[in-house]
C-alpha cells in the first residue's frame, strides 16, 4: 500500500472521529437553546427592580403550551385571520406574548395562572381566553371584582374576541394578533 | 431616569423523540470502526481485510436491533447514548483484532502458553451478550423506580460479589476474577458498580436530609455531626478492606469515589468532598507502607525508567508512555505503530496506548471527549430526571463510569499509580462489556423517563366549575 493512501486514510480517520465528535455536540446544542428565545424591543420602566420578575411571569405564561405538539384541538385550525398569539400592550407585563395552541388561557393574580397579572386591581381569578367548537376566541369574565373591558364594554357574558380589540384588565391590556 | 430593559419570551419546547436523530448517528457510528478495520488490513496486509464484511453486518444488526428496541420500548431516551456506546464497541473490536494481528504477540502467546488464539471473535461475542443485556434492560425494566424496592438487597448483592474475589487465586497479583470451570473468568467488580449505585440511590435518597442538614458550620465547611458520619466510615473500611485483600487499587478507588461523588450530589455539602478526599489519602497511603503490590505499582508510577530493566510492572508503563510519545500529534496511523511491544494486556488494561501512539493526541482527545458525552449525558439525565431516586442512580451510574475511565486512563498515562481496571467498551474483556451495556441500558431507561412529556394538562378545573355555577 502506497504511503501516500496510508497517510490520507490516517487523517481522514481522524477527521472522521472528530466529525462525529463535532456532530454528537451539535445534537446537545439543542439541550442549551433547545427553547426559543426571542428578543424583543427595549421597554421602559422607571424600577429595575421588576425586571426579574416580569422574566419570570414571562415564563410562566408560556409554560404551559408545551406538550400540546402540533396544533390541534378547539382553535388550533389555521384559518385564515384567526389570532396566533396574545400580546400584552400594556401594564407591567408588556411585552409578554403567548401562543394560541388551542389551550385555555387563565388570566389572574393566582401563582397558577397561564398569565400571573401583577396588577392591584386584578382579582385572583380574573378572566379566562378560551376558544369554542368553531375556533374563535372567547374571553368571559370568571366575577372579577373591577370587572374584564373589551374596548370600552364591562363583560357580562362570554364575548367573542375581534382581532386587535384591547381587553383591560386593571392596568393591563392584553389583545389577540396574528 | 427611566431604564431600558429588554423582556423575553420563552417559547414552547416540543417534546420531539430524536430517534431520527439516533438512527443517523447510529449509522456513523457503525460506519467509522468500518473504515477503522479497512485502514488497519489495509496498513498491515496491503488488501482489505476479508472479515470487514462480516464485522460491519455484525455490529450493524446489534446496533440496529438495540436501536428497534428503543425505538419500540424507550421512545424519548437519549439520542447520544447509544451512538456514542456503539462507537467505542466497534473502536474496541478493531483495535482488539488489530493487536491480534501483530506477529510479536503471537509469537509471545505461542512461547507462553503453546498456542495463540485471537480475542476479537470472543469480544464480538461479548459484545453479543452486553447488547442482548442491554435490550434484556430495557424490556423488563420498565421503570427504573422498580429498583430502589431493592435497595438493601442490591447492597448484600454488591458486597458479596465484591468479597468473592478473595477466596480465588490471584492473577497477576491482584483478586478481583472469580473463575468459574466451563465458562472462564468472570470480574464481578464490574457488576458490582452498577448494584453499588443503585444501593447508593436507594440509601442516600432516604437519608440526605439527615446527612445534609444535621451540621454545624465551621471554618466556611459544614461539619457533619459525628454518628452520620457512619456510612462513610463503613464503606471507607469497606474500600480499604478490598484494597488489603485483594490488593486492587481500582476497585476500591471506585467505589469510595463513587459513594463521595453521590453523597456529595445528594447532600450538596462541599465538607464530604474534603473529608473523602482526605480519607482516601489517608488509606492509600496508610495501605502502601506494607502491602507490596501497591507498593510495587507506586514504585512503577513514580519513575517508570528508573527500574524499566528490572521490573515488569515499570516496563508496562515504560513502554506505554514511549508509545504515548511516539505517537505524536497524528499518530502513527491505524495498524502501523508499535504498541504490541507492551506485551502483556495490550489489548486490556494498556488498549489506550495503542490509541495513543496510532491515532496520536488528536484521536486520544477525541476518545475521550466521547467518554466525556456518554458521561455528559448521564448527568444530563440526572438533571431531567424528575424522581430523587432516578436522578441520583443516573448520577451515580455516570459517576462511576467517569471514575473508571479516569483512573485507567490516568494509569496508562502514568498521572496515577496503574490499577487493575478496564477501559469501558475499549478493552477487551467479557465482563466489561457486558456490564456496561447493562449500564447504558439503565441510563436510557432512565433518561427515556426523564424526557418523556407529561401527559397532556386536564383543561383548568377552576373554569370548568366556574361554568357549571353559573346560570
Amino acid at each position: 500500500m502506497s504511503e501516500l493512501t496510508l497517510t490520507v486514510m490516517r487523517l481522514g480517520f481522524l477527521a472522521v472521529l472528530w466529525l462525529f465528535v463535532i456532530v454528537a455536540v451539535q445534537v446537545i446544542r439543542s439541550d442549551l437553546f433547545g427553547t426559543r428565545v426571542t428578543q424583543r424591543g427595549s421597554r421602559r420602566g422607571n424600577d429595575a427592580n421588576r425586571q426579574p420578575q416580569t422574566g419570570r411571569q414571562a415564563a410562566a405564561a408560556a409554560a404551559p403550551p408545551p406538550q400540546r405538539g402540533q396544533q390541534q384541538g378547539g382553535g388550533g385550525r389555521q384559518r385564515r385571520g384567526a389570532p396566533t398569539k396574545l400580546v400584552v400592550s400594556e401594564g407591567t407585563l408588556t411585552g409578554t406574548t403567548v401562543a394560541l395552541q388551542g389551550q385555555t388561557i387563565s388570566l389572574g393574580r393566582a401563582h397558577d395562572s397561564t398569565i400571573v397579572l401583577d396588577d392591584d386591581y386584578a382579582s385572583s381569578r380574573h378572566a379566562r381566553i378560551y376558544p369554542d367548537r368553531d375556533g374563535n376566541w372567547i374571553v368571559e369574565d370568571l366575577g372579577s371584582t373591577n370587572g374584564t373591558y373589551l374596548d370600552r364594554t364591562r363583560l357580562t357574558t362570554p364575548t367573542p374576541i375581534p382581532l386587535g380589540a384591547p381587553i383591560r384588565i386593571g392596568k393591563t391590556v392584553i389583545e389577540l394578533r396574528k | 431616569m427611566s431604564v431600558v430593559t429588554n423582556t423575553t419570551t420563552i417559547g414552547a419546547i416540543e417534546a420531539p423523540s430524536r430517534r431520527n436523530t439516533e438512527l443517523a448517528l447510529l449509522i456513523f457510528a457503525v460506519a467509522i470502526p468500518v473504515f477503522a478495520y479497512a485502514n488497519v488490513g489495509l496498513a498491515m496486509t496491503g488488501k482489505l481485510p476479508s472479515g470487514m464484511l462480516g464485522y460491519g453486518l455484525g455490529l450493524g444488526l446489534m446496533a440496529g436491533v438495540a436501536h428497534l428496541v428503543v425505538r419500540k420500548f424507550a421512545k424519548y431516551a437519549d439520542p447520544l447514548l447509544l451512538p456514542l456506546a456503539t462507537l467505542l464497541n466497534g473502536l474496541g473490536l478493531v483495535l482488539i483484532w488489530r493487536l491480534d494481528q501483530s506477529p510479536r504477540l503471537i509469537q509471545r502467546a505461542k512461547s507462553a502458553w503453546g498456542k495463540f488464539s485471537p480475542d476479537a471473535p470472543h469480544q464480538l461475542l461479548f459484545t453479543a451478550v452486553g447488547v442482548a443485556l442491554f435490550i434484556g434492560v430495557l424490556l423488563l425494566l420498565k421503570d427504573h423506580r422498580i429498583l430502589q424496592r431493592y435497595t438493601y438487597i442490591s447492597m448484600a448483592v454488591a458486597l458479596f460479589l465484591l468479597v468473592l474475589p478473595m477466596f480465588f487465586p490471584a492473577v497477576n497479583g491482584a483478586k478481583i476474577w472469580i473463575s468459574i470451570p466451563g465458562l472462564g473468568t468472570i470480574q464481578p467488580g464490574e457488576f458490582a458498580k452498577i448494584i453499588i449505585a443503585i444501593f447508593f440511590s436507594g440509601y442516600l435518597m432516604v437519608k440526605r436530609d439527615a446527612l445534609a442538614l444535621a451540621s454545624r458550620r465551621f471554618m466556611g465547611l459544614y461539619l457533619p455531626r459525628g454518628r452520620d458520619l457512619g456510612p462513610i466510615l463503613v464503606i471507607w473500611a469497606m474500600s480499604i478492606l478490598i484494597l488489603v485483600f485483594e490488593t486492587d487499587l481500582g476497585t476500591s478507588l471506585l467505589f469510595f469515589g463513587l459513594f463521595v461523588v453521590m453523597l456529595y450530589v445528594a447532600t450538596e455539602r462541599t465538607s464530604w468532598i474534603v473529608f473523602g478526599l482526605l480519607m482516601s489519602a489517608v488509606g492509600a497511603v496508610g495501605v502502601a507502607t506494607f502491602e507490596s503490590h501497591v507498593q510495587q505499582r507506586v514504585k512503577a508510577w513514580m519513575d517508570p525508567f528508573a527500574c524499566y530493566k528490572t521490573d515488569g510492572a515499570c516496563q508496562q508503563i515504560g513502554d506505554a508512555i514511549m508509545s504515548f510519545g511516539s505517537g505524536g500529534t497524528l499518530g502513527t496511523g491505524l495498524g502501523q505503530g508499535n504498541s504490541d511491544l507492551i506485551g502483556f494486556a495490550a489489548n486490556a488494561d494498556f488498549i489506550l496506548s495503542t490509541v495513543g501512539e496510532e491515532l496520536g493526541l488528536a484521536g486520544m482527545m477525541a476518545l475521550l471527549l466521547i467518554y466525556g458525552l456518554i458521561v455528559e449525558r448521564g448527568v444530563r439525565t440526572a438533571l431531567a430526571a424528575r424522581d430523587p431516586f432516578g436522578k441520583l442512580l443516573a448520577i451515580g451510574l455516570s459517576g462511576a463510569f467517569a471514575l473508571q475511565v479516569f483512573v485507567v486512563a490516568g494509569g496508562v498515562m502514568g498521572l496515577i499509580p496503574l490499577t487493575g481496571m478496564t477501559m469501558p467498551f475499549l478493552a477487551q474483556g467479557g465482563s466489561s462489556v457486558i456490564a456496561n451495556w447493562a449500564l447504558i441500558g439503565i441510563l436510557i431507561r432512565i433518561s427515556d423517563t426523564a424526557r418523556r412529556p407529561a401527559p397532556a394538562p386536564a383543561p383548568s378545573p377552576d373554569a370548568e366549575m366556574t361554568q357549571v355555577v353559573r346560570p
